[in-house]
């Protein structure tokens, strides 16, 4: 009951958050600049194409009214139309998202592995060099920002030793026809191993770059927690049991570990998908960030606010489910 | 009693000298970048474009670090991309930590309604993608430096104002601040005498921090079209030409991309080392 | 034959050099309990430990043999010793709040290793361990198998760990101060367990703790340890009509009897101190040379 009342809580927090977000678009968008269907319009537009903008925002209306009937649309999933590409810009919109959350899912899974890896590997060997290496590994990926991860790893295996590519989401030779966006998942449901070989190939290195920073702060979080852990009568207990090292400290001090590092990867996985902005843009990635920021280039105002709230839900959305697996996996909480 | 963690210390002194050595070394090149610049940074030669650095054949006298496709010289404007970098990292960052760290630590103290507001406020702000805010952000107040600085502060005042608040808050239960204020400080007071001298490593931390990542965004923007002016030395700017061109002429992105790592590794250690230095608890 | 556990000449030291234990020898037949008896800090722990080879990484063994049923286990590589400690010996730890894994149902706590390591069938383990659970006095023990442990008292959860101690018939138990961190109507009942526990199923019993009278009521002999060596080491009875050490003399004098409940209640006298401490520092300049 308690816990049916905390997560209505949450939502309800949720939605006042979302709907902040809402308002400081708007504002940004519409209130901020001057004129905005001067900013809304390609060059060479003409009187007729001011007219036709200025009856279709409303323009005449006063900035109350304006933001009730925007609101009123965005909550439909009405975003209008695009001003670059003329198309609808919830069409254009779902259709980049799987992209995006494709690279996404791949680069926290790199994340969760490399660093799980070096969490593990500290914990195992701690107080050697190996445990020292981890500790001066971690501190370097960690103040070096994605951006840069991707310029080096542009450098080193795109330019110095090209076995990956750096540029685009699948070669255009292959020419095959998807019948969703979600490539990856749609190849392996297909068991086209080429096909999931060329986009592995194209989208590891973006990935990698996203995943550095956060693995870096997996293997200290979780290795702190670990550590901490394996001082732990239980853990003595089971060393005495017969089990091995390996053994105790991956079934019994990990899931133990595991809890606190969750929520704080929860809110950084949100900062990773934020980041796919720019990494998409480096490497060509045909996804929402790269976009987003052609829109902005071209200043088509419509697609720039779907996109913003697109990716404003994506990560409230995120930390909803971080929050509820957090309880769903916490015995203590599950059952109070 | 043994350190808990059973984590070893690192050499904190050699940490600070590196880092603060290289942040030195930038500055002098910032500020005396007209003095030792051997090339305006600005001047194009399209007939000089694409030189390699001085160790490679075909190179001319006095490029150093070699040309980019217009023939502008790459060591000259990364000094002078210095200048913008330390510029836009002094004062987004200062500015930023102020307006953060002041906000953490009202909300943090006080509680209550400031903290609610304070808090939904960061919320909202941590639902944006920050570099496309930051983006968005200068698409619509227009380019510029006074710009960029802008977007730094709105967009990341967020990191002082959650850290501190954090902070403040432990702070703030503890015993000493009741004995504070039983004494008869009044709140205020005993926020700035008795909880801001006790977040203020954190706060140091923080700000060399983001120093660092003032430096990043910038590069972003530049490297997105949108900083200062198109052929203002910028190393985003640098790095977004060298982007194109590396398989032509790799200098012209490795020489910016080195300093720039190099600038933001420092800054962070940096940050890390002073904590550690200015840490009552752990010195 | 060698007792079931012997110890031999064991040294201890930090692994930056101080000395823990010195050359400490003690003896546990099976089917008898001994007592293991030191302030804090005098080491006693680290017996233990050093048995079932759970040290402190900055601790390490620096000498003696340890003898556990025939074989020195510190002659053995450390993968086999440890296999060999988990099917013949097994702890009572001291805190049943971090003794038990948190995100674990108590059911497979106790038969997991049952099932791993010594390969029992699930069902066997099973079977095993509610059994156990009734030995050791707990309500339901069916229920109890599938509660977790935070929703246990202190006491469930020593009886819990005491039960699983005795689950794969080890032939020596080592309990380490197993009533210190319980209240003091729990820790009498729990004493109480332990000792029938051990009596029913003839294991050997080295029994760690700080508490002299806790040891006059389970030991059939005990060792007296003072600064990380053995000062005396004798039968019950004999110890408590004669001790020989006057450290132990001193001990005895400082433990509160029904009889004299507070007038006892004297610090061991810092002449005894710098005595013993006198005798280690010597035990320390020979084991230099």
């Amino acid at each position: 009951m308690a816990l049916l009342r905390s997560f209505l809580m949450r939502l309800i927090s949720t939605a006042i958050t979302l709907f902040g977000v809402a308002v400081i678009v708007f504002v940004v968008i519409r209130v901020v600049p001057g004129n905005p269907i001067a900013m809304m319009l390609p060059p060479g537009a003409t009187d007729a194409d001011i007219a036709r903008l200025q009856a279709q925002y409303g323009f005449d209306k006063s900035i109350f009214q304006q933001f009730l009937i925007w609101l009123g649309d965005v909550v439909q999933g009405d975003f209008g139309t695009s001003i670059s590409l003329r198309q609808p810009v919830s069409e254009l919109v779902l259709n980049r998202l799987p992209a995006t959350l494709e690279l996404s899912i791949m680069a926290l899974t790199i994340a969760v592995l490399l660093g799980g890896a070096m969490a593990l590997l500290g914990t195992r060997y701690r107080g050697t060099k190996a445990e020292g290496a981890v500790d001066i590994g971690a501190g370097m990926a960690l103040s070096i920002p994605d951006f840069l991860w991707g310029l080096v790893l542009i450098l080193l295996f795109g330019v110095l030793w090209p076995i990956f590519n750096i540029s685009g989401r699948i070669s255009p030779a292959l020419n095959i026809d998807f019948s969703t966006n979600f490539y990856l998942f749609e190849a392996i449901l297909r068991l086209r191993f080429d096909v999931i070989g060329d986009l592995l190939g194209h989208m590891l290195m973006p990935a990698l770059a996203l995943a550095i920073p956060l693995a870096a702060i997996i293997a200290q979080l979780l290795k702190q927690s670990l550590k901490e852990t394996m001082h732990l009568d239980y853990v003595t207990l089971a060393r005495t049991r017969g089990y091995s090292e390996h053994s105790v400290i991956i079934h019994e001090a990990l899931p133990n570990a595991v809890l606190p590092t969750l929520t704080l990867v929860g809110v950084q996985f949100t900062f990773l998908i934020g980041g796919t902005v720019i990494i998409e843009r480096l490497f060509s990635y045909e996804g929402l960030g790269n976009m987003a920021i052609d829109a902005v280039i071209n200043r088509d105002l419509p697609l720039i606010q779907g996109i913003v709230i697109l990716f404003a839900l994506l990560f409230t959305l995120v930390n909803l489910v971080v929050d509820m697996l957090y309880v769903v996996l916490n015995p203590r909480l599950r059952h109070a | 009693m043994r350190d808990a963690r059973g984590n070893r210390r690192q050499p904190i002194g050699l940490r600070l000298w590196l880092s603060g050595g290289w942040l030195l070394i930038l500055a002098c090149a910032a500020i005396f970048a007209p003095l030792i610049a051997p090339q305006d940074p600005l001047a194009q030669d399209l007939f000089s474009g694409r030189l390699p650095p001085f160790w490679e054949s075909g190179t001319e006298p006095g490029f150093w670090l070699g040309t980019d496709s217009l023939g502008r010289d790459v060591l000259s404007r990364m000094l002078y991309g210095a200048r913008l970098a330390l510029i836009v990292a002094l004062v987004a960052g200062t500015l930023t930590c102020i307006i953060g760290a002041s906000l953490g630590l009202i909300a943090g103290y006080y509680r209550g309604w400031p903290d609610r507001i304070i808090s939904r406020f960061v919320d909202i702000w941590m639902a944006f993608p920050p570099v496309l805010f930051a983006i968005l952000l200068i698409a619509v107040i227009g380019t510029g430096l006074t710009s960029i600085i802008l977007a730094i502060v709105i967009i990341d005042w967020t990191r002082f104002a959650r850290v501190i608040r954090a902070e403040a808050m432990g702070q703030g239960a503890m015993d000493y601040v009741a004995s504070a204020q039983v004494a008869g400080r009044t709140r205020f007071g005993t926020m700035l005498t008795e909880i801001l001298p006790n977040v203020l490593p954190t706060i140091v931390a923080l700000l060399t921090l983001e120093m660092g990542i003032a430096v990043i965004v910038e590069a972003i923007l530049s490297f997105v079209n949108l900083s200062i002016s198109t052929d203002a030395p910028t190393w985003g700017g640098m790095i977004s030409e060298g982007r194109t061109s590396v398989h032509q002429a790799w200098w012209v992105l490795v020489f910016p991309l080195i300093t720039l790592f190099l600038t933001v590794l420092s800054f962070s250690q940096l940050g890390e080392g002073l904590k550690d230095r200015f840490d009552p608890v752990l010195r | 034959m060698r007792p079931f556990l012997s110890i031999r000449n064991l040294s201890v030291a930090l692994k930056n050099g101080g000395l823990i234990l010195r050359n400490v020898s003690l003896d546990v037949a099976v089917g008898k309990v001994h007592g293991l008896v030191g302030e804090s800090g005098a080491g006693k722990s680290m017996i233990g430990k050093s048995v079932l080879g759970t040290l402190p990484r900055a601790l390490q063994i620096t000498g003696g043999e340890i003898w556990l049923d025939g074989v020195d286990l510190l002659s053995i590589p450390p993968a086999q010793r440890r296999k060999r400690i988990g099917a013949t010996a097994a702890l009572i730890p001291q805190d049943p709040l971090t003794a038990l894994n948190p995100t674990r149902r108590i059911g497979p706590q106790i038969t997991r290793r049952l099932v791993d390591i010594l390969g029992w069938t699930k069902a066997d383990a099973q079977a095993r361990a509610l059994e156990l659970l009734e030995e050791v006095q707990i309500a339901d023990p069916a229920r109890v198998m599938r509660n977790y442990p935070h929703e246990l008292s202190g006491g469930m959860r020593q009886r819990i760990l005491i039960a699983s101690a005795f689950a794969a018939k080890p032939k020596l138990i080592i309990a380490d101060e197993p009533t210190t961190a319980l209240d003091v109507t729990v820790q009498k009942q729990i004493l109480r367990l332990i000792a029938d526990m051990q009596a029913r199923h003839g294991s050997a019993l080295l029994f760690v703790t700080h508490d002299l009278g806790v040891v006059s009521k389970v030991c059939d002999a005990l060792s007296v340890l003072y600064a990380g060596k053995v000062v005396e080491d004798a039968q019950m009875r004999r110890f408590f009509c004669r001790p020989v050490h006057p450290y132990s003399r001193a001990l005895l004098a400082a433990t509160p009897t029904y009889t004299n409940p507070t007038g006892s209640l004297m610090p061991v006298p810092q002449s005894v101190i710098d005595a013993v401490e006198r005798e280690v520092v010597q035990h320390d300049r020979r084991w230099r040379a």
